[in-house]
């Protein structure tokens, strides 16, 4: 008599590797490992078949917190290590683990071209504000005027919003959550796990060494009603305390109203994350604070061939049309001529 | 002497044909005038003679400078014969120039009495002073040293096609084919194989294949009947070694190879490069072989490419990248992480002019030294250097052999001569090319559980464990880690071990590699020492010399590190020791650092490869002045 084996459910422990976890006590990126932990279990991931990819940076040190396989990079490169794996082994769930400097500075380059191409990997952007594992220089994401060790004075750059980036690079899969927001980012990162193509997520995360309170007012209990406004396919954006203000277009500009009187919700601008045009995902990545409540969710979740789909169609189509490549044939290939 | 084109009057008696050793022929002309499809189309025809052939292509790195100008001058040179070539010809026998740039650009290395075809339709005042010429050199007595021929190409190629109802713009473009036309009557060669090609190529363009076929024609009639050539120049086939053979440049071969070593293993060739002269033919190439599981990924930028092969390997194919010295120096961050992860991976750098942009287009030997030493930390690798256009297909495969067999990542030093050089190149046999027997464990090296991803054998190889084998999950990366274990690890003593382990493994590729050969005797007053692409040059050098009764041999690395483990032994057996280079003397660095011997410079860094007189001058210099 034969005995099925019995499918093991994995939990999310058992996807932490055995290396000590070393990132500074009360950092966000604990919140983030355990959120991503519990998303594997949930999603049923294959350890064997699961790479993490990152480059340099504190949140870069994820893979090896993983059980997975990991590949640890330099700095700014995962996307592009990443875009080698996935070619070499369409097979592979391939996770790139990366933060503002690395993905948006050094890293600005392959970023792009990873998310333009539709790579079918997740990039999970940590996004601090700040420098941290060099210790505190401002980063592409500070605001104007921030003060740090290597801008005493106030930064002079104006900041990069990583969302509207990935947006104007042709991203399909766009989203926000927050570290302290643990089930929201659940949910954030399992639809960011199903989708096909690159998903892009940006997390915004507290390093409580260098900037801390960075996200303090879409993070703090008094304040985050009125600062985030939560997306959902389909449904008006709604937010306050009491769920009494709305976002409604003028024209091509959002503007913030009170629900009631002549406000209905059927006047308040209804999220449509599937639009085959980015235009409505990239107005609401221009939603800042203090002046708009951020959005948090799924800006675009749109489909589209991914690289390494089309890429892989054509190899088994010129195999298709010439058969399996011989290399006698190869090399026999234009004028040959016999010597006796 | 000049020759008129006015019909001789009475019948004279048909040209005499004298048999000719070898020849050099060069086509010059504004880079727009297709002189390069002239040059490769003599160099085919050649080669199905049965001549042997090489070749040197020279092309400004402008796609079209402005007309008429020096700097718009494209040529190809093309050596053929009737016994084995190493070099594309030291002086030029014959000189078919289209306008006066290319005559003023190329005339210097037409040998004296050498033939010189010119398209006198060309020598307008305006192309005369584009070129600097202030009165016409074909009115003065400055051509005088060589035979000179005036032919009216552009109005003659203008007739030959009046019919084909192509504009005059259109018609224009055929002139190179009258050219090559009127070359293949001077040197005996058929049109058969041109027109052909001609077929192949135009045959959607039924006008145009018949306009270039009437100028290609037109050209050889030209000269089967102005009777304005007094001689015809035969070269009989060369007796290279039986077998079947097509012609190959040092681009194609290299493409070839890597495709080669990937099927031989099995495995899908993974080809991340970013577009740079003169490497972008291997990317180009490989983007055509799909149907051998290439999987051709254009990057965004130079370190994309590298960091993509690093991650390519990691999950199991067999990787490689092409560039060129810019390009290189941009990969070293990211070979440095191949070379930490050590993981298999070939980088191909196929050398230019430098530094910085540099010369584009030209060759140069000038990244030796970063490619042995060109990286933060102790950073060894492999380096090998194949020696002609062929030779790139073998040791390209030897690339992939050594990368998988040790772990590592291996450099490619190619450049522009053999890149786009071409020489006659047997096909060779599957069966007898090496095979691969790629292992990736598929059980734990360990009861803990916890794989140990740097466990090496005895020659310091770790396992290619990749993802998708299940219970060898593991997390390898930049960070120094622990022997063994593969964690990462600060501990001083592991990391100085380390990096010993790493040079140690490199070095025991050299168990595995053939030995240096020397070209002549094993022991004398002079040995000269090469890599690369200067075999040809230096080779034939040392045998003239040799047969002049000189006491000097040759020995050609085409493994730079390591090198054969009886190096130092052979460098020791001469007296003296002489290293010609298209640099100020990297290898000569390397050898005189490693072995301690006096060995001396022969440098050139000009763009162009050596001359065999160069060479044979310095080596008469060094053994005669002693």
């Amino acid at each position: 008599m034969s005995v099925e084996p019995a499918v093991v459910q994995l939990t999310a422990k058992d996807y932490a590797s055995d290396q000590e976890v070393r990132w500074c006590p009360g950092c966000g990126d604990y919140s983030i490992l355990a959120q991503v932990k519990k998303v594997m279990a949930n999603i049923g991931a294959v350890r064997e078949k699961t790479v993490f990819v990152s480059g340099i940076g504190c949140s870069s040190r994820f893979p090896y917190y993983m059980s997975t396989y990991g590949f640890h990079g330099i700095h700014g490169r995962a996307p592009a290590v990443a875009t080698g794996i996935k070619t070499a082994n369409p097979e592979l769930d391939v996770w790139v683990v990366t933060g503002d400097g690395d993905a948006l500075a050094i890293g600005g380059n392959h970023f792009l071209h990873a998310v333009r191409r539709n790579m079918d990997f997740k990039i999970l952007l940590f996004n601090n504000r700040i420098y941290g594992l060099t210790k505190g220089q401002y980063s592409p994401t500070s605001p104007l005027g921030k003060k740090t060790k290597s801008t005493p004075m106030g930064s002079v750059d104006y900041p990069l919003h990583p969302i509207s980036v990935a947006i104007g690079a042709e991203a399909t899969f766009v989203a926000r959550s927050l570290d302290v927001n643990t089930k929201h980012l659940e949910y954030v990162l399992e639809r960011a796990a199903k989708h096909k193509g690159t998903a892009f997520i940006e997390i915004y995360q507290n390093c409580n060494i260098f900037n801390d309170g960075a996200w303090e007012y879409a993070t703090g209990k008094e304040t985050k009603d009125d600062t985030t406004v939560f997306l959902e396919h389909g449904k008006p954006l709604i937010f306050g305390k009491d769920r009494k203000k709305g976002i409604r277009l003028n024209g091509m500009d959002p503007e913030i109203v009170e629900l009631g009187g002549d406000i209905t919700e059927d006047d308040l601008l209804f999220h449509d994350e599937k639009q085959a045009e980015p235009s409505l995902a990239y107005l609401l990545s221009r939603m800042h604070y203090p002046q708009f409540p951020e959005p948090m969710g799924v800006f675009r979740c749109a489909e589209r061939p991914t690289y390494e789909d089309m890429l892989m169609r054509q190899v088994r189509d010129a195999i298709a049309t010439k058969g399996p490549g011989k290399l006698d044939e190869l090399y026999d290939d234009g004028e040959t001529w016999v010597v006796n | 002497m000049v020759v008129s084109t006015q019909p001789a009057t009475s019948p004279k008696k048909p040209p005499q044909v004298v048999e000719r050793e070898e020849l050099t022929v060069r086509f010059v002309g504004d880079s727009g005038d297709g002189m390069q499809l002239a040059g490769t189309q003599m160099t085919n025809t050649s080669a199905i003679f049965g001549n042997d052939v090489s070749t040197f292509p020279d092309f400004p790195a402008e796609i079209r400078a402005p007309a008429g100008t020096i700097a718009g001058v494209s040529g190809y040179q093309l050596n053929f014969g009737a016994h084995k070539l190493r070099t594309a010809g030291d002086r030029v026998n014959a000189l078919i120039a289209m306008n006066p740039a290319a005559l003023k650009a190329n005339v210097e290395d037409l040998e004296q009495g050498g033939i010189l075809v010119v398209n006198e339709d060309a020598f307008s005042k305006m192309n005369l002073t584009k070129a600097h010429y202030d009165h016409s050199p074909l009115d003065d007595d400055s051509l005088n040293r060589y035979q000179l021929f005036r032919v009216p190409i552009d109005r003659l190629t203008a007739e030959a096609c009046a019919d084909t109802g192509l504009t005059g713009r259109a018609v224009g473009r055929c002139k190179n084919f009258f050219a090559l036309g009127l070359t293949y009557w001077l040197f005996g060669r058929s049109m058969d194989p041109t027109l052909r090609w001609i077929q192949d190529k135009f045959g959607s363009k039924p006008e145009v294949a018949d306009a270039n076929a009437k100028a290609l024609r037109a050209g050889f009639y030209f000269g089967e009947t102005a009777e304005m050539f007094p001689v015809r120049y035969l070269i009989p086939p060369a007796k290279l070694a039986s077998g079947r053979y097509r012609k190959v440049t040092g681009n194609e071969a290299m493409a070839m190879g890597l495709v080669t070593a990937a099927a031989r293993a099995g495995k899908p060739l993974f080809y991340g490069s970013y577009p740079i002269t003169p490497a972008s033919d291997i990317l180009h190439e490989l983007a055509r072989y799909k149907s051998f599981d290439v999987r051709s990924f254009q990057a965004e930028d130079e370190i994309a490419a590298m960091a993509s092969v690093v991650g390519a390997a990691f999950a199991g194919a067999f990787a490689v990248t092409g560039t060129s010295g810019p390009g290189l120096a941009l990969k070293q961050e990211a070979i440095g992480l191949g070379i930490m992860t050590e993981l298999p991976m070939v980088i191909v750098n196929v050398q230019r002019g430098g530094p910085s942009t540099g010369l584009p287009t030209k060759t140069e030997q000038a990244d030796l030294l970063q490619a042995v030493l060109g990286r933060n930390g102790e950073a060894p690798l492999c380096v090998l250097a194949p020696a002609t256009p062929g030779d790139c297909f073998q040791m390209a495969i030897e690339a992939f052999r050594i990368a998988v067999e040790f772990m590592t990542p291996v450099i490619v030093l190619s450049d522009g001569y053999l890149a786009n050089g071409a020489e006659p190149w047997m096909l060779p046999d599957v069966d007898k090319l090496p095979s691969f027997k790629v292992v990736h464990p598929t059980t734990n090296n360990t009861d803990s559980g916890h794989f140990l991803s740097y466990k090496r054998d005895a020659r310091l190889v770790r396992p290619w464990a990749i993802p998708g084998t299940p219970g060898l999950e593991h997390r390898i990366g930049g960070l120094e880690k622990r022997d063994v274990t593969g964690d990462v690890c600060y501990d001083p003593e592991n990391h100085h071990h380390m990096i010993l382990t790493r040079r140690k493994k490199i070095d025991n590729i050299a168990e595995t590699i053939p030995s240096l050969s020397v070209n002549g005797d094993p022991t004398g007053e002079l040995l000269v020492l090469g890599w690369g692409s200067t075999y040809g040059a230096i080779t034939t050098a040392v045998e003239r010399c040799r047969a002049k009764g000189l006491s000097v041999s040759s020995a050609h690395l085409r493994y730079i590190d390591p090198m054969p483990k009886n190096t130092g032994d052979v460098l020791r057996s001469f007296d003296r020791v002489l290293v010609p280079e298209m640099n100020l003397g990297q290898l000569l660095t390397v050898v005189r650092a490693k072995y301690l011997v006096d060995a001396i410079g022969l440098n050139k860094v000009q763009g162009k490869p050596f001359m065999i007189q160069e060479v044979q001058t310095a080596i008469e210099e060094m053994l005669n002045g002693k």
